[in-house]
């Protein structure tokens, strides 16, 4: 093994990490700058729409954990009450495929992510936990009328110029 | 005793207490020279290599970072002190003494003024070549006394890697030695009119990459690759005594850095700004070489870096040190301009010479 | 008089900086050179082909996600292939191109990862892995955009995907792909030419090409070797028939060749995402398949070219809602074959580059 390119390869390297020093990092000061995330994001929480939820249950069959309890009771005009709705946040692998399923749009993915707690009984959501709120932004992944909405995400392309 | 003989030359004429007036003053300097330019250097290396990989390094603690060597340091201090069961604990224990006071040694000789030093020994450079080898013991010690195959294989590799390199070291001293006339480090910088970088270019490669891999460091720190051995010697250091290496390890650049900057660069010399300035900007730019050279190259293996040193340093060395001996005894001192051109054509051709046929360690070996 | 020496079994453990995940080795040294490896594997084993067995089609699809974790959209592409030809459902021209576009994304983000690691084992101290991971960043940002995941996408479905692309997707792809050839060069500059790069890896770890051809390694590892097999090209699935792209080929079989073909094949990505934004038809993504799926009784094996290699998923269905026998070939388990006929006669520190040069994602192997 030979010492190929007189040590012009070791310079040229050198070259380009110096033309480094010159640029803007590209990191963000994570609690004093917040990137925004997608319109779709499958955020850390679920949402949940009381108004348009039958308790059909098909959420809970289609999540391949098996997070979702839901227990119902008939109510008087034909229809289900829906007694206890509960969702295991740390089971749940937030694959989405519970929104994607439900026929009636009562059910999103969560837009927020900083959701951290610290024990794991509180990761469970009950009802008035997962319930729609003001306070509880959808996000639009499955629900393209809320996608609308929503702003547009930031981009670490929009940093690259490009030269035409 | 001979010692009081000789305190006169040490003793500059206005020094009122004498000669341990002298000595105390000068180790107040160094100690806190020391420890302020290595915890500058932590945040200066961290900081610089955060840069050159497009992110900022780190800028919590206190205002800009300023304050992260000195979490570091209270961080090494409150871990507990594990000593392995089964280790030679008496090894074990000295091991980061040994290592870490030769590099402080070194700066009794570091002239930071005209006669601003701890002791002008007479055998100033020389001085310094060995009691940096002893360094090698403490390394040795500390891959020993932790029981550890992974500290015996990094301590073997640096013992090698350490004892090879030692001589083109040496070698490429004698050039600047023998154009400056004189082994005492303040009369050396004295003769640099002209900064000897530009009288020996081929000294100062081969003393840079040599000094490089004396203190392992990036492209010789195998000994401490993170990804092979998992931190080498000091795998079983915690608590203070893996301070003590750190420490060391900051200490030798800084030591590297001051040396080169007195035999190449001119150490305090410099027109305008006072002079202790200047021996801190020099000392910040060969430092900005060092980590700037970390930050891009890949490691070598242990083979190709003995190869280097043996076929490739030491000859180079040797070559150096006869041209530079006709030089000086040949050539009249006026034609100046006209020997480092020729310096500079005699190393652009070694290196492409040794680049076409020098072949770097081994390759497979049949088993 | 020979030295009498013993050899000695070191263990680079399950943990380790980089073993690229729980991966264990037993390497019997003698001084520095490996005399045998041992592989100890499943570390990581989650029992996911059984798992498989208990759910329906579609629930499976995130569990696929988590086998290479680097390369989701590869796998899922390719157990969604699987299902089609067991089932017999058409997929809609654009969910084709959109799933070609994803597929060569994901490739370039792979490699990102592969030769990013492969570098920062090879000594240069994360400089050319954080370069790597600007420009993955841009891809994940893209991936969210269309799916709202950073690492398990979840993003195709049987018959199609399973959303079409935002408005905002097309001008931001264009933008990365006008881009990307320049960063690609950027990496060239930096360490393709690196003498020290050279050295370490030029030669080092070599698979011939019968070897490669008889332990069945495909992917990269096979590609360096020698042989033009790629199975885009020799059994085309989805649309890639219809465009164009070089097959780079490595020559000799080392870990040199091995990245130079991962950073190539980088750059026909680039080129066939071009292709496959010019050609894009409008239409629907999905077709319509029954939300519980029962296949017809029989067997099928889709199989693509993943990043790391060929990853095929062997299915049995029995006519109900969940597989019979649900099986991954896994292609680095089956690279990982050679790394014993790989190693030996090499030494220690050629260990860490030889494993890292076939880019192993634990997950897969243990699944």
């Amino acid at each position: 093994m030979k010492f190929e390119h007189y040590g012009i390869g070791v310079a040229k390297g050198m070259a380009l990490t110096f033309k480094h020093l010159f640029r803007k990092p590209i990191t963000t000061q994570y609690p004093e700058e917040r990137l925004t995330v997608s319109r779709r994001t499958r955020g850390n929480e679920l949402v949940w729409d009381k108004e348009r939820c039958t308790g059909c249950a098909t959420c809970a069959k289609s999540c391949p954990e098996g997070c979702i309890e839901i227990i119902t009771s008939t109510g008087e005009e034909n229809n289900y009450i829906v007694d206890k709705f509960e969702v295991d946040m740390g089971r749940c692998i937030f694959c989405g495929l519970c929104v994607e399923a439900c026929p009636f749009e009562a059910l999103f993915m969560g837009y927020a992510y900083e959701r951290a707690r610290y024990r794991r009984q509180e990761l469970v959501m009950d009802k008035e936990g997962l319930l729609l709120s003001g306070e509880r932004q959808p996000s639009g992944y499955a629900r393209p009328k809320i996608e609308a909405g929503l702003p547009r995400q930031t981009l670490l392309l929009d940093r690259d110029k490009v030269k035409k | 005793m001979a010692i009081f003989n000789y305190y006169p030359q040490t003793l500059s004429p206005d020094w009122p207490g004498g000669y341990w007036l002298h000595w105390g003053v000068f180790v107040v300097i160094i100690m806190a020279f020391v420890l302020a330019m290595v915890m500058g250097f932590i945040y200066l290396e961290r900081r610089g290599i955060g840069r050159f990989q497009v992110r900022l390094g780190p800028n919590r603690a206190g205002p800009l970072g300023i304050l992260q060597p000195v979490a570091d340091a209270i961080k090494v201090l409150i871990k507990e002190d594990i000593i392995p069961a089964k280790g030679d604990k008496w090894v074990y224990w000295l091991a980061p003494v040994v290592a870490f006071v030769p590099a402080l040694m070194i700066f009794a000789v570091v002239p930071f003024h005209d006669g601003a030093l701890l002791v002008d020994l007479n055998i100033g450079i020389l001085y310094v070549v060995a009691v940096s080898s002893v360094g090698v013991v403490g390394i040795f010690m500390a891959g020993w006394g932790s029981n550890n195959k992974y500290s015996l294989i990094g301590a073997m590799r640096a013992v090698a890697q350490m004892v090879s390199y030692e001589i083109p070291l040496a070698l490429s001293i004698i050039g600047v030695v023998l154009i400056a006339g004189s082994l005492s480090m303040n009369s050396i910088v004295e003769a640099q009119d002209i900064p000897f970088i530009l009288l020996q270019p081929l000294g100062f490669i081969i003393y840079f990459l040599a000094a490089c891999a004396e203190i392992n460091r990036t492209p010789f720190d195998l000994l401490e690759a993170e990804s092979e051995i998992v931190a080498g010697f000091h795998i079983e250091y915690s608590g203070m005594k893996f301070a003590m290496f750190y420490l060391v390890e900051y200490c030798e650049v800084l030591a590297i850095s001051a040396i080169i900057t007195t035999l190449f660069l001119g150490g305090w010399r410099g027109p305008l700004l006072p002079p202790f300035l200047w021996f801190l900007i020099k000392v910040f730019g060969v430092f900005f070489l060092i980590f700037w050279v970390r930050s891009t190259i890949p490691r070598l293996r242990i083979d190709q870096v003995m190869a280097f040193a043996w076929k490739c340093l030491l000859p180079l060395a040797l070559i150096n040190m006869v041209i530079t001996g006709i030089e000086v005894i040949a050539l009249p001192p006026a034609l100046l301009w006209t020997v480092i051109f020729l310096n500079l054509g005699i190393m652009v051709v070694l290196v492409v010479l040794w680049s076409k046929f020098f072949r770097l360690g081994g390759g497979r070996v049949e088993v | 008089m020979a030295l009498k020496t013993e050899p000695f079994v070191i263990n680079v453990g399950p943990q380790h900086p980089s073993t690229h995940g729980v991966f264990r080795m037993r390497l019997t040294l003698d001084g520095e050179v490996i005399v045998d490896v041992e592989p100890v594997l499943g570390y990581l084993h989650r029992g996911i082909e059984k798992l498989a067995e208990g759910r329906t089609y579609t629930q499976n699809i995130p569990f696929t996600d988590r086998l290479d974790y680097l390369a989701s959209m590869s796998n899922n592409l390719a157990y969604v292939l699987a299902v089609e030809k067991l089932a017999g459902i058409p997929v809609p021209e654009r969910a084709e191109y959109l799933r070609v576009i994803m597929a060569e994304l994901q490739r370039i983000a792979s490699h990102l990862v592969g030769v990013g690691a492969f570098l920062n084992d090879c000594g240069a101290f994360m400089t050319p892995l954080l370069y790597m991971f600007r420009e993955r960043e841009k891809i994940l940002d893209l991936f969210e955009m269309v799916c709202g995941q950073r690492l398990t996408y979840n993003y195709m479905r049987i018959g199609g995907v399973s959303h079409d692309i935002p408005a905002e997707f097309l001008p931001a792809l264009d933008r990365f792909v006008t881009t990307m050839p320049g960063f690609i060069d950027e990496y060239d500059q930096l360490l393709a030419e690196n003498e020290i790069l050279l050295a370490r890896a030029k030669g080092v770890g070599i698979l011939p090409e019968e070897l490669a051809i008889n332990i069945s390694a495909s992917g990269p590892v096979l590609r360096g070797s020698g042989v033009r097999w790629d199975i885009r090209k020799a059994d085309p699935y989805s649309v890639y028939d219809r465009l164009e792209f070089d097959i780079p080929t490595g020559s000799v079989g080392d870990c040199y060749d091995r990245y130079w073909v991962r950073i190539q094949e980088m750059r026909q990505s680039v080129r066939i995402i071009r292709q496959a934004v010019e050609q894009l038809p409008p239409g629907e993504v999905r077709t319509e398949v029954p939300h519980l799926l029962h296949p017809p009784e029989g067997e099928a094996y889709g199989h693509i070219e993943a990043p790391k290699g060929e990853l095929g998923f062997y299915l049995v269905s029995d006519n109900s809602i969940a597989p019979y026998r649900f099986h991954v070939r896994a292609p680095t388990l089956i690279n990982l074959t050679a790394l014993r006929d790989m190693m030996i006669g090499w030494k220690v520190a050629d260990a860490v580059i030889i494993f890292g040069s076939i880019d192993i994602c634990l997950a897969e192997v243990d699944r």
